[in-house]
C-alpha cells in the first residue's frame, strides 16, 4: 500500500479584522485551514496575544502572579506600557473591572481616560473590556467609543442584552464589537446576524464564545470552538467566519489549581509554576481550536504561548 | 471506511434462498452493515468474501496494552478526529523518562515523583502512567534499571536501538509487557524479531511517514499487531502534520500502516525548556498523541496535564458529575454556612473554587441532578424541592452545623417556598445567581 498525504482543501475562510491605528494596524484572522493545518491552507495572521491591564489595582491575586507582573499593577499607563516593551504583548486588553456598579462603580468618564491615556501611551491596537454588567458596559463602552476615535479599538463584551447600544456605538465610531454568548455554536451565530442586520460589517466583529480553562469548562470551549471554526471553513457559513477572541487570564487564574500555595496544596508541586502552567495550557488548548485573539495576564505563559505558536507554525 | 449495504451486497451469493433467515441477499445486506445481523448465518458466502468482510469490520486503530495488572495501560482503537463526532475511546497516556546512566537515588526519585503524581477528580485516578527508561549506559544497567521501574509496578518504555540492550532488558522483564522504542530503518529486523520473541508491543521510529509506513507492514508481515508510531518530529508543527495525517489515513482512508497508537517526547522540541515542554505535550494530547512521554512527573507539569486529558476525553454529551455528598471546603465549623447546589463537575468546581478563593470555610451539598447545571436541572425536574429536602435530610448535615439555614442557587429563587414547606425546620436562603458572589454574599450576612 502506499501512502498519500490526506490533505483536504476547505472552501471557506475567516474574515480578516483590522484593528489598531492606520499607521500601525494589526490583522487577525484569515486563515483558510483549521489552525496550524498549514500543509492545506493559510494562516496569513498568527494568533495575537492582548495582555491584559485592569484600569484599577486587582485584588485577590495569587502572589506568583503579582510578583511578575510588578509594581505597575496599579498604574494602567505603566502597566500597558511593560506589557508591550518587555513582554512582548501584540496587544493590550483593557479591562475596566473598577465601573463594576457592585464594586467601585466608577465612572464612564474616568473609564474613558484610562482608554484614552492607554491609546496614548502605546503603538499596539487596544481592545477594551467592560466589567460585565451590561447596563452599565453600554454607558461606559459608549463613552470609551466617542473618546477615542483616532484608533479603531474593539469594544465589549456585546450581549443579548445590550447588543444594540454597544453596535450603534461602534458603528458611529469606526471600532469593532466582541459579541459575547454563552458556549453555543447558534447563539454566536444568532447574535452576530443580528449585529450585521444593525448595519455592521461582518468583519467588525469577534466572537468571545465564553471558554472556561483547563478543569473548569475547558472540553465544551474546546468543542464549541472547533466546530465553530469546521462550520467556517467546510461549510462556508459566513455568521461563523469571525475570528474568535478568548479571555484566558480571567479564566485561567479562577481555577484553584492556579491560585492554591505550596503549603495549601503540597501534592501539586510548584505554585508559581502550576499557575503559568494553568494559563498556558489554557491558551494552547484554545489557540489549537481556532482563537484568533488571547487575552492574557502572566507574561511567563505570554512567552510560552507566543513560543509555542511559532513552533506550531514551523512545518 | 465501514461497508455500506451495497458493498456487502456485492460480496454475496445474489441467490436470493433465504436461508439466512432474511429473504433476499440485499435485505440480508442491509442487516449487516447495520450490525443487525452476524455473516455466518449465511451458509453460502465465499472465504474470500468473508476475509473482504473482517478486513473491514477490524478496527481501524489497534489498541495497544503496555504492562501487567492494575498498572497497565490501553491506548489507541479511537475512532473519530473530533470529540464532538464521538466521545475519544482510550486516554492518552502521560509518563516521565529517566537515564539508565543515573544514580540509584536519582532513579528512585523518578519512581518515587511519578507514584506521587497521582490525584483523584470528579471521581477519576489521575495519575503518571509510565516511565520510560533511555539506556545511556551498558546493556547490563539497562536491564538493572529496567527490573528496578517493573518491580516497583510502573509500566515501563524500553528506549534504546541497540538491540543488544534491548535484548538484556527484555530478558529481565518482558513479561511486565514493557513497549519497546524503537525499531528504525537501521535496527527493523532484530528489533522486531526481539519483540516478536518475547511478545511486548514495538513502537516504529522513521522520520516521516512514508518511511514508517514502509517499516509498520515490515512489522506486520513479520506477524506483530501491537505497534506504536513516532514520526520523529524536529518541530511542533511537524509533529501537528504528521498526527493529523496518521489519524486521517488510519481513519478515512483505512490505510491499516498507520492505524496505530502514537508515541510522542516533547522534550525532543523544547530546547531544555521543561514547561515549553508541558505546553507542545498540551497540543500532542489535543492532535492525536496517545503515548506522550515527558522528561519528568512534577506535579506542576503532570497535574494540567492530566486535568486537561479528563476533559478532552469525556463524553461530549453526557456532563461529567461530582459525587452526590457534603463537602467540607476549609474547615468548616459548626456556625459554617451550609450551602446546595447541582452536581454537574462544572458547577462543582466553580463553586469550590469561588468558596476556596473567598477563604470562608464552607459546607458545599451536591445533589443528585444527573451532571446538569443549576437552570438546566431544575428545568427537567431534577434539581427540585423533593431532592433538596431529602439530600438535607440524608446527608447528616444537621449533625455538623449548629444553624438550619439552606443557602440555594439565586438561580431558583422560585424555589424557595416550596423548599421551605419540604424541610421542616430549616430556614431556606436565596443565594447570588453568580458563583463568584457567593462568597461577598456570606460575608454581608455574616456581618
Ligand atoms: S443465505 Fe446467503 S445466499 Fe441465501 S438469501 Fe441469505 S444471503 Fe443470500
Amino acid at each position: 500500500m502506499a501512502y498519500n498525504n490526506p490533505t483536504e482543501s476547505p472552501s471557506g475562510a475567516i474574515r480578516e479584522v483590522t484593528l489598531g491605528s492606520s499607521a500601525n494596524p494589526v490583522v487577525v484572522g484569515g486563515e483558510t485551514s483549521l489552525p496550524f493545518y498549514l500543509f492545506e491552507g493559510a494562516m496569513p495572521h498568527k494568533p495575537k496575544v492582548a495582555m491584559e491591564v485592569f484600569d484599577a489595582a486587582p485584588e485577590g491575586w495569587p502572589e506568583a502572579l503579582t510578583d511578575a507582573i510588578g509594581d505597575v499593577l496599579g498604574d494602567p499607563v505603566a502597566w500597558a506600557k511593560a506589557n508591550v516593551e518587555k513582554h512582548g504583548a501584540d496587544m493590550i486588553c483593557v479591562v475596566l473591572a473598577s465601573t463594576d456598579p457592585n464594586g467601585a462603580d466608577a465612572s464612564a468618564e474616568s473609564a474613558a481616560a484610562t482608554v484614552r491615556a492607554i491609546v496614548d501611551a502605546v503603538d499596539v491596537p487596544v481592545v477594551v473590556y467592560g466589567s460585565g454588567n451590561a447596563e452599565k458596559d453600554t454607558e461606559v463602552l459608549k463613552k470609551v467609543a466617542e473618546t477615542v476615535t483616532d484608533e479603531r479599538l474593539a469594544i465589549g463584551p456585546a450581549t443579548e442584552d445590550n447588543y444594540k447600544p454597544i453596535t450603534a456605538a461602534a458603528l458611529g465610531y469606526g471600532h469593532v464589537v466582541i459579541a459575547e454568548t454563552p458556549i453555543d455554536v447558534n447563539m454566536a451565530k444568532q447574535l452576530n446576524i443580528l449585529m450585521t442586520q444593525l448595519g455592521l460589517d461582518a468583519d467588525r466583529i469577534l466572537i468571545d464564545p465564553s471558554v472556561g480553562a483547563v478543569g473548569y469548562g475547558l472540553e465544551y470551549a474546546y468543542t464549541v470552538m472547533e466546530r465553530l471554526r469546521l462550520a467556517a471553513l467546510n461549510q462556508n457559513d459566513g455568521m461563523t467566519q469571525m475570528p474568535m477572541i478568548v479571555t484566558i487570564g480571567r479564566e485561567a487564574w479562577r481555577a484553584k489549581e492556579a491560585r492554591a500555595t505550596e503549603e495549601e496544596e503540597p501534592a501539586w508541586g510548584d505554585a508559581a509554576k502550576r499557575g503559568v502552567m494553568w494559563e498556558a495550557s489554557t491558551a494552547i488548548s484554545l489557540v489549537m481550536s481556532g482563537a484568533d485573539v488571547l487575552v492574557m495576564r502572566h507574561p511567563e505563559a505570554v512567552r510560552l504561548v507566543k513560543t509555542a505558536i511559532d513552533g506550531l507554525a514551523s512545518q | 471506511m465501514a461497508l455500506t449495504g451495497l458493498d456487502i451486497f456485492k460480496l454475496l451469493p445474489k441467490t436470493n434462498c433465504g436461508e439466512c433467515g432474511t429473504p433476499t441477499c440485499l435485505a440480508f445486506a442491509m442487516k449487516l452493515a447495520q450490525g443487525q445481523a452476524e455473516l455466518t448465518l449465511c451458509p453460502y458466502v465465499s472465504d474470500e468474501a468473508k476475509a473482504q468482510l473482517a478486513s473491514a469490520a477490524a478496527p481501524p486503530m489497534r489498541a495497544v496494552t503496555v504492562g501487567v495488572g492494575d498498572s497497565a495501560f490501553t491506548v489507541g482503537e479511537e475512532t473519530v478526529l473530533f470529540r464532538h463526532d464521538k466521545t475519544f475511546v482510550n486516554p492518552a497516556a502521560f509518563g516521565a523518562s529517566i537515564d539508565s546512566g543515573a544514580s540509584d537515588g536519582e532513579i528512585d526519585a523518578a519512581i518515587a515523583a511519578c507514584k506521587a503524581a497521582d490525584f483523584e477528580r470528579v471521581q477519576q485516578r489521575l495519575r503518571c502512567g509510565f516511565l520510560a527508561v533511555r539506556s545511556t549506559g551498558d546493556a547490563a544497567r539497562f536491564a538493572e534499571v529496567a527490573s528496578k521501574v517493573a518491580a516497583a509496578d510502573v509500566p515501563v518504555v524500553l528506549v534504546t536501538e541497540d538491540p543488544a540492550h534491548a535484548e538484556a532488558a527484555l530478558g529481565a522483564i518482558a513479561s511486565s509487557k514493557p513497549l519497546l522504542h524503537a525499531a528504525t530503518e537501521s535496527n527493523a529486523d532484530a528489533m522486531i524479531e526481539l519483540a516478536k520473541k518475547h511478545s511486548v508491543p514495538l513502537a516504529i521510529r522513521a522520520k516521516g511517514l512514508e518511511a514508517l509506513s514502509a517499516l509498520t507492514e515490515k512489522a506486520a508481515d513479520a506477524g506483530l499487531t501491537d505497534l506504536v508510531i513516532d514520526s520523529a518530529p524536529t518541530t511542533a508543527g511537524e509533529a501537528l502534520r504528521d498526527h493529523v495525517f496518521a489519524r486521517r489515513a488510519a481513519l478515512n482512508q483505512k490505510f491499516a500502516p498507520l492505524g496505530y497508537p502514537v508515541i510522542t517526547f516533547p522534550a525532543e522540541i523544547s530546547g531544555g525548556d521543561q514547561m515549553l515542554e508541558t505546553v507542545y505535550a498540551t497540543a500532542d494530547l489535543l492532535k492525536y498523541g496517545s503515548i506522550i512521554v515527558l522528561s519528568s512527573a512534577e506535579a506542576w507539569q503532570m497535574l494540567p496535564l492530566l486535568v486537561a486529558r479528563q476533559n478532552i476525553y469525556t463524553d461530549p454529551q453526557r456532563p461529567m458529575q461530582a459525587e452526590a455528598k457534603i463537602y467540607e471546603i476549609g474547615t468548616p465549623g459548626p456556625d459554617a454556612p451550609f450551602v446546595v447546589t447541582t452536581n454537574f463537575s462544572l458547577t462543582y468546581f466553580i463553586v469550590s473554587s469561588e468558596i476556596e478563593t473567598a477563604k470562608v470555610p464552607m459546607y458545599l451539598g451536591i445533589v443528585e441532578s444527573e451532571g446538569l447545571s443549576v437552570l438546566t436541572a431544575w428545568a427537567a425536574g431534577k434539581f427540585v424541592p423533593e431532592r433538596i429536602a431529602k439530600f438535607v435530610n440524608d446527608s447528616g448535615i444537621a449533625e455538623k452545623v449548629s444553624h438550619r439555614d439552606v443557602i440555594i442557587p439565586g438561580a431558583v429563587a422560585q424555589i424557595s417556598g416550596e423548599l421551605k414547606e419540604e424541610l421542616d425546620g430549616w430556614n431556606v436562603v436565596v443565594g447570588p445567581y453568580e458563583a463568584a458572589d457567593l462568597g461577598a454574599f456570606v460575608k454581608k450576612r455574616a456581618s
